[in-house]
């Protein structure tokens, strides 16, 4: 399911070894998907329906990857597009009867547009700002998703309870298994889509403002502009995890997307790995499968065990677990070390 | 000029093989100097030869190799607040005054070290080198021209009541009739206070005026030293940096 | 009127306390330029050991000052073990690692104290008092915003009055030359962070009787705080504070006038939004050049 990260990134700069390593990653991201296709009929019930919350998340933190990673913003708010695009999809499904595959384009383009309004006033800033505006927008959420007068379309706070949708065309698959399936594809062109983005122009020029956002501004980038259309992008691919979350889970409900969520998401993106989209995969699976083990080690108190990890990871693993992995592969070949990753310490002074 | 003939008394100041770097760039490479007690030595060289790194390895604010001893004991590597404790004040490029803060609060952290019994007397000395100091107490140290800054920083560094004075650079960016009025100061409080001073200077005539002894610095290396006399009567001295 | 009056004063109150939360916020921020996004889950945890000294029987000003203390030694820790390292950090791992310590103080909170709702005593109450000012406060607004004030007013007169607030404020400024001047700057951001742990401390020692306590009660204050903290210019101790005054009064009115209780917290993310687009360098800010 996994290819090599920042593969693109070298095949980009070294042409000469474009063919080897091209075949090598096609090999790699075919028998990646095969194991995820095998995986409907290896696993069931709730085994599956974890898998399918991997995807999910994945796909989540993938779209905090392109605001955090490549552009060098934080959203400490990503779950706030995550819930938008849940109640979109609930909203579309249970009121307006809308099919379940069609109210996805719906909830990534809500998303876009609340992350262009959010992303505006404060990428104009830089820094902090919108750490702080979206953390702001995670806590705010839930309360407005609460709101009696918007109690019509969102259920105040019982919430929206959805059906789970059948396999179409009378596949002989389980309700579960499509839905796996489902969320697999659509996961898959989320991620051809991200690498596709990231590799052009578009993430060159992304890249080139995370690192030398003076530079890049003296080269004609337009620097606010660029982030925002980044950060609503962003929010889109999150936007899409949620309505694919509301499907999987049958429910939305404002606690459901406290500030929390955001947290979780953030801190599978530094699991994961900054900056690699590869990554993302890891972080979700850290996410999902973490809260088992975290309540083995402490009952009382899980929780801490994220932010134990979370810390420790930025003291002594800031590239995540991508960047740990690429920097075996990179050994093993002998090249360069991992490059992509942000560093854990800035300048000198 | 030894004080008995069995024991020579250690240098005030000693750097032994003194390397520092930034990063992955040497700055310096391994240079000797020495400062005597009561003695003002000045450091020439052009712009990049490493006298600023210079001062600011002797204040463990660069990364160093070698040996700093200061009254014989090792100084390298500890920290810079370390360093000061044991009086040796610095006035670095940028005079490195407080801008936000008034120049009364300026002058108090320069004290910072001192007890505060002596604290009153101390600045009755400092206004008395910088009197302009005085009517400016509340002002913004930012507001203050480029001399007065000055003065200030070389206030704020003799508050400590230092035993080694390093100056960086205390004409830069001044205009002409103020450096001659701050290095006639440096004169002044010279004569009055034997005090050592390791100066750092681009403008090599008032430097060697000022100083006992020089050391000339060329891309990382003293490259020449001598007395002041005889560095500024020397031919290849005088035509690349007196310009005479 | 007499409405809008009652509003005003309490919005004044409540802003006491986002005050001296903004003016932890922007005493971190203004040593280390991070934003110290677990300052109300260190509060919120702060105001447990309060709690919990009170139900062992401590009385409560004892248990107060015990609490606080506890707090500042926390901050004292925090800066010494974990923000010390993170000085020349990019701002994703500064911002990372006070999620962590976000869920570390949420989790810890709950674990020890427990998740349920605890009403949290008044020194200034009794339970019977009829509201003071003419029935404009309660005896517990009024009093928690007088212990606040005078803390602010504590807080103002160390920093500008003693040599050892010159010297914080010295490295706030200028670390190097603060160096030079023989100042221990890790010393000074230590008890920077002392100091805010403490001021969060009070901050949630004041606000637990009005809002009730439990783990995430302060989640929503911080954010009155931010707003406050960007209002007043996230670089100006004075602003934040007067931020945060303004903020209280704003979420007053709005609360009771515009959008309704049920929607505060929109108001206080309204405002940061509005902060952001209209004077985004607070109201009291110096100009501040883009930090890329």
């Amino acid at each position: 399911m996994i290819t090599k990260p920042g593969l693109l990134a070298q095949t980009a700069r070294i042409p000469e070894r474009n063919a080897i390593v091209w075949r090598g990653a096609i090999v790699f991201k075919l028998i990646g998907l095969a194991a995820a296709i095998a995986a409907t009929f290896v696993f069931s019930g709730y085994h599956l329906f974890q898998l399918t919350m991997v995807i999910i998340y994945a796909i989540a933190i993938l779209g905090l990857n392109i605001v955090t990673g490549y552009s060098g913003q934080i959203s400490l708010g990503h779950g706030a597009f995550y819930a938008i695009g849940a109640y979109v999809s609930a909203i579309l499904m249970t009121q307006y009867n809308l099919p379940y595959w069609a109210t996805l384009p719906a909830a990534a383009l809500v998303c876009a547009i609340v992350g262009f309004a959010i992303g505006l006033p404060a990428l104009r800033l830089g820094g902090l700002y919108l750490a702080l505006t979206t953390f702001a927008l995670a806590i705010t959420l839930p309360q407005i998703l609460k709101y009696r007068a918007f109690e019509d379309w969102t259920g105040g706070v019982q919430g929206i309870v959805l059906a789970k949708p059948d396999a179409p065309f009378g596949l002989p698959l389980s309700a579960d298994q499509w839905l796996y399936l489902f969320s697999l594809a659509v996961g898959v062109v989320a991620f051809v889509l991200a690498r596709n983005l990231l590799a052009g122009r578009i993430g060159r020029a992304m890249r080139a403002v995370r690192d030398h956002p003076i530079a890049a501004e003296a080269m004609g980038v337009h620097l606010a502009l660029l982030k925002t259309k980044t950060f609503a992008v962003s929010a889109l691919f999150t936007g899409v995890a949620g309505a694919l979350g509301a499907i999987a889970v049958q429910y939305v409900a404002p606690d459901s997307f406290s500030v929390f969520l955001s947290i979780v998401l953030f801190v599978g993106l530094v699991v994961g790995g900054v900056a690699s989209v590869a990554g993302a995969v890891f972080g979700a699976a850290f996410v999902v499968y973490m809260p088992n083990v975290a309540e083995k080690i402490s009952k009382a108190a899980p929780d801490a065990i994220y932010g134990i990890i979370l810390i420790a990871i930025l003291f002594f693993a800031p590239s995540g677990v991508a960047g740990a992995l690429a920097r075996i592969a990179e050994r093993v070949r002998g090249k360069d070390r991992f490059k992509d990753g942000i560093p854990l310490q800035g300048g000198t002074r | 000029m030894l004080t008995s003939a069995a024991e020579p008394m250690p240098p005030l100041l000693e750097a032994r093989g003194l390397k520092a770097a930034y990063g992955p760039s040497t700055v310096l490479h391994g240079i000797d100097f020495a400062i005597d007690e009561g003695e003002v030595c000045c450091l020439l060289g052009a712009n990049g030869a490493g006298k600023t790194t210079t001062l600011r390895a002797i204040c463990g604010m660069v990364r160093t190799e070698g040996e700093i001893r200061f009254c014989g004991e090792r100084i390298d590597g500890r920290a810079t607040e370390d360093i000061v404790r044991r009086r040796i004040a610095h006035v670095p490029d940028g005079r490195g005054t407080f801008m936000e803060l008034t120049v009364e609060e300026n002058l108090r952290l320069g004290a910072y070290l001192r007890p505060t019994a002596e604290i009153p007397a101390a600045l009755a000395e400092v206004y008395e080198y910088f009197p302009k100091l005085r009517q400016r107490l509340r002002q913004q140290a930012g507001t203050l021209s480029g001399g007065e800054q000055q003065m200030l920083a070389i206030a704020r560094a003799l508050l400590l009541k230092p035993r080694l004075l390093l100056l960086d650079e205390p004409s830069f960016g001044l205009a002409p009739i103020v450096v001659e009025e701050v290095f006639a100061l440096l004169e002044r409080i010279k004569q009055d206070q034997r005090l050592s001073i390791f100066l750092v200077e681009q403008n090599a005539n008032l430097a060697l005026a000022l100083s006992d002894r020089a050391y000339l610095l060329e891309t990382g290396r003293v490259v020449m030293e001598g007395t002041a006399s005889e560095l500024a009567k020397n031919e290849a001295i005088r035509r690349a940096y007196l310009g005479f | 009127m007499s409405g809008v009056l009652h509003q005003v004063l309490s919005g004044l109150a409540t802003g006491s306390i986002y005050a001296s939360l903004a003016l932890a916020l922007v005493m971190i921020y203004k040593t280390t330029h991070h934003v110290n996004f677990a300052q109300g889950e260190m509060a919120t945890f702060s105001t447990f050991i309060a709690w919990s000294l009170i139900e062992a029987g401590f009385s409560y000003w004892v248990a107060f000052l015990l609490a606080v203390a506890v707090s500042f030694v926390i901050g004292l820790a925090i800066q010494a073990l974990l923000m010390r390292r993170l000085a020349n950090a990019h701002v994703l791992s500064a911002v990372g690692v006070f999620i962590g310590l976000l869920l570390i103080f949420n989790s810890i909170s709950g674990w020890i104290f427990g998740y349920t709702v605890k009403a949290f005593p008044s020194p200034f109450e009794s339970g019977n008092e009829k509201p003071v000012l003419g029935g404009y406060l309660s005896a517990h607004e009024l009093g928690a915003s007088l212990v606040t004030l005078a803390v602010l007013l504590a807080v103002y007169a160390f920093f500008r009055f003693t040599t050892l607030g010159l010297a914080m404020r010295a490295v706030a400024f200028n670390p190097q030359s603060s160096r030079l001047v023989g100042i221990r700057v890790d010393r000074m951001l230590a008890l920077g962070w002392g100091l805010a742990a403490a001021l969060g401390a009070i901050a949630g020692i004041m606000i637990a009787p009005i809002v009730f306590l439990d783990p995430n009660m302060m989640a929503g204050i911080l954010l009155y705080a931010f707003a406050g903290a960007l209002l007043g210019g996230i670089d100006n101790a004075a602003g934040a504070v007067a931020g945060g005054f303004a903020v209280g009064v704003i979420e007053a009115l709005g609360g009771a006038y515009v959008v309704g209780t049920e929607l505060k917290l929109t108001i206080a993310l309204l405002s940061i939004v509005a902060v952001l687009i209209f004077k985004p360098n607070g109201v009291f800010g110096r100009h501040v050049v883009s930090r890329v």
